[in-house]
């Protein structure tokens, strides 16, 4: 019941569009592509790497020319958003890798969006110059100021236009309030406030004072012996701006409503699963630890990325998911190994496309996945240089379980445990997909009939 | 990555490690792999002091881990068995793989101003098993309840400050979220040069079951800094001693 390579008319097929980023073997680790994000409209998508930059393509014009390129993607800015720091108190480096990338909706002529890393969140307007002043008085084109006793002449100066440029400039830093490390921002639908979650709390900010944060959650006991659970990840409610939710390293996830209290520690929903009792190992907890939490689009389910399955989850209803999907149960056997070498901690995120139909999450060996939540039908695809040709249809991949494998299926011993997709995006309108392995971002779209 | 020091031994396969592999001789044993997990684990959180501040839900999880299989082996007994054996010599090359789990204490000792919660640090990579606090204090939280080992952070070291641990650690975090710098004089004050840093409290967090009185352990000393060589060296002996244990099963 793989989604049938072209059986049906309503399935989707997927193209290669685009990949971004060298195809060196060696990869230099500062460019490993640590998020992904489109903004509102799908015009931008940015990507925030290691080394602390953060890359904005933008969707060119489609031409009547070339229907069939449907609007490329080219770099519109890059600019280096957070520099590695040392603490000097904890005697550690702070990382610049960018962890997470929120774009505010558009309010005028500049893009806004928001970067963080572990400690520090920023946000940058960046906007487009294509006219500047000349004929200043008191200095001359270089900008060398002017012997005021040399002017006899007053003069108006006037806007020419100039070869476009587009600047990036911090406007705002959001420092100083986090102990641990950030590993979620998230903007209200007010537009003026957002959230930063660490491993143990979560800050209310608004976003014209840098100086001062409201702690809304807080879960770090006051003896840290007793310390079992953290915040994986949270989010705000796409509509409601006094609710968030929060997941936590036991895979449960926390609703939480900002309206009943200061410090929202008492949530107002509890979602967890009760354990398989079948299926109980040492390893059950690091694999039921939620990696990605995100509303759908109409803000009624919430889905939440575990090591091995996504779920969707009813607002409604607490007591379990309403779905689940599973990504690569192939690895529950391997579950020693994986924590052996440590991928079992690997943070895969997830994602919903426009409709809600769609979710979306990646796997190992360049392989993601996506699970039609009306069909039930999914598929497996992969992110390679070998699919790369222009336009190409993406076949489906098989990881054969065991037995025979047949010709075009891998065995789960061959996969590429170090080629991780853990950054996916989908645009927020159309079928187009960016997919980030390691160095390299691809786009895919569907199938232009 | 590898674990260095370790056989790997793995679950993989098994999907229902519940005894059922008595018959098998080419698969280990449930407690081998049981034990050997509980070593992976403990060497995992070790080795996540590096420059940059660890993963605390990874450290959180693989404590939990060591919570989990601790309170089995409390259940089934194998608990008992291994504090009961007797210590041997540990092997060179046990000594050399925790060599890497011990931390330098010299920048404490040589007084430079850096932090007494120096914590998750380069001095990983130190060659001299000075401060055997890491591997101890992991040691003896495993093998000891948590009450056990709050009084012996608790207790000796009488020319340090007592029971300041607990104290101090608040302080830490007090001070991490404070911005005022007087708060922050105010912790070099009064803390003392001991190696704090969340590693050892989540090592000292693992041993959450009530134990039985754990004699060996009393010769321990606290997670401290040990500035002298005389200190190293019977740090030493107590570390072969632990080791011995751990490893052996």
């Amino acid at each position: 019941f793989l989604a049938g390579f072209g059986s049906l008319m309503q399935d989707v097929l997927w193209c290669f569009s685009q990949v971004k980023g060298t195809i060196d073997i060696g990869v230099t680790e500062a460019d490993i592509i640590s998020t992904v994000e489109f903004n509102h409209t799908g015009e931008l998508l940015a990507t925030g790497d290691k080394g602390g930059r953060v890359v904005i393509f933008q969707r060119e014009q489609e031409s009547k020319n070339q229907p069939h390129r449907r609007g490329e993607y080219n770099v519109y800015s890059t600019f280096q958003s957070h520099e590695p720091e040392f603490d000097y108190l904890k005697s550690l480096e702070i990382e610049e890798k960018i962890n997470k990338i929120r774009w505010l909706p558009q309010q005028n002529a500049a893009y806004f969006l928001l970067s963080t890393n572990d400690k520090t969140v920023k946000l940058w307007k960046v906007s487009e110059r294509d006219k500047r002043p000349e004929g200043y008085n008191l200095k001359d084109e270089d900008g060398r100021l002017r012997d005021p006793s040399m002017i006899t002449m007053l003069r108006v100066p006037v806007l020419r236009p100039m070869d476009l440029m587009v600047e990036a400039t911090p406007r705002r830093v959001f420092a100083n309030a986090h102990t641990y490390h950030i590993n979620s921002i998230s903007v209200n639908s007010d537009y003026e406030t957002y959230m930063s979650a660490d491993d143990l709390r979560i800050n209310l900010w608004n976003f014209e004072i840098t100086n001062q944060s409201f702690n809304i959650v807080d879960i770090k006991p006051a003896n840290m012996e007793e310390l079992t659970e953290v915040i994986t990840a949270a989010e705000f409610h796409p509509h409601h701006c006094n609710t968030f939710v929060y997941s936590s390293s036991k895979g449960t996830i926390r609703l939480c409503d900002m309206r009943t209290a200061a410090l929202c520690d008492r949530h107002a929903k509890f979602f967890e699963e009760p354990e398989d009792p079948s299926n109980r190992s040492f390893f059950s907890e690091i694999i039921s630890s939620i990696s990605d939490v995100k509303f759908s689009h109409s803000g009624r389910y919430i889905m939440t990325r575990d090591y091995l399955t996504v779920k969707v989850w009813d607002l409604n209803m607490e007591n379990r998911p309403i779905e689940t999907y599973q990504v690569h149960d192939y690895l529950r056997s391997k579950l020693c190994s994986l924590y052996e070498n440590d991928c079992i901690f690997d943070k895969f995120e997830c994602v919903w496309n426009g409709t809600d139909s769609v979710i979306m999450t990646g796997s190992y060996n360049n392989f993601f996945r996506m699970f039609d939540r009306n069909t039930k039908r999914d598929v497996t695809l992969e992110a390679s240089r070998e699919n790369s040709k222009p336009r190409a249809i993406l076949k489906p991949r098989k990881v054969c379980v065991g037995g025979k494998r047949r010709k075009d299926e891998i065995s789960v011993d061959s996969l590429d445990f170090s080629k991780k997709i853990l950054h996916t995006a989908w645009h927020p309108s159309e079928n187009i997909i960016a997919v980030a392995a390691t160095n390299n971002l691809y786009i895919f779209q569907d199938k232009v009939n | 990555m590898f674990v260095r020091g370790l056989k790997r031994k793995c679950f993989d396969g098994e999907e229902d490690i519940e005894g059922t592999l008595a018959g098998i001789k080419a698969i280990p044993s449930y407690n081998l792999q049981r034990q050997s997990l509980l070593d992976m684990s403990l060497v995992k959180l070790q080795l996540c002091h590096m420059l940059v501040e660890p993963n605390l839900c990874r450290s959180v999880l693989i404590a939990n881990t060591v919570r989990q299989i601790q309170e089995e082996m409390t259940q089934d007994g194998t608990w008992q068995m291994i504090n009961t054996q007797s210590t041997g010599q540990a092997s060179l090359d046990r000594l050399v793989s925790t060599d890497i789990l011990c931390r330098s204490s010299r920048d404490q000792a040589e007084g430079k101003h850096v932090p007494a919660y120096g914590t998750f640090n380069k001095d990983f990579e130190s060659d001299q098993a000075q401060d055997g606090s890491e591997t101890m204090s992991t040691a003896s939280s495993v093998q000891t309840p948590r009450n056990l080992q709050s009084n012996m952070w608790e207790m000796e070291n009488p020319q340090e400050n007592k029971g300041n641990f607990q104290k101090s650690l608040d302080q830490i975090f007090e001070t991490l979220e404070n911005k005022s710098p007087n708060s922050v004089e105010d912790l070099f004050s009064e803390v003392d040069n001991s190696y704090y840093d969340l590693d050892t409290m989540l090592t000292g967090m693992m041993s959450n079951t009530k134990m039985g009185h754990c004699d060996s352990l009393e010769t321990f000393s606290s997670p401290k800094n040990t500035a002298s060589n005389s200190n190293c060296k019977s740090d030493l002996n107590d570390l072969d001693h632990i080791v011995e244990i751990l490893v052996e099963s």
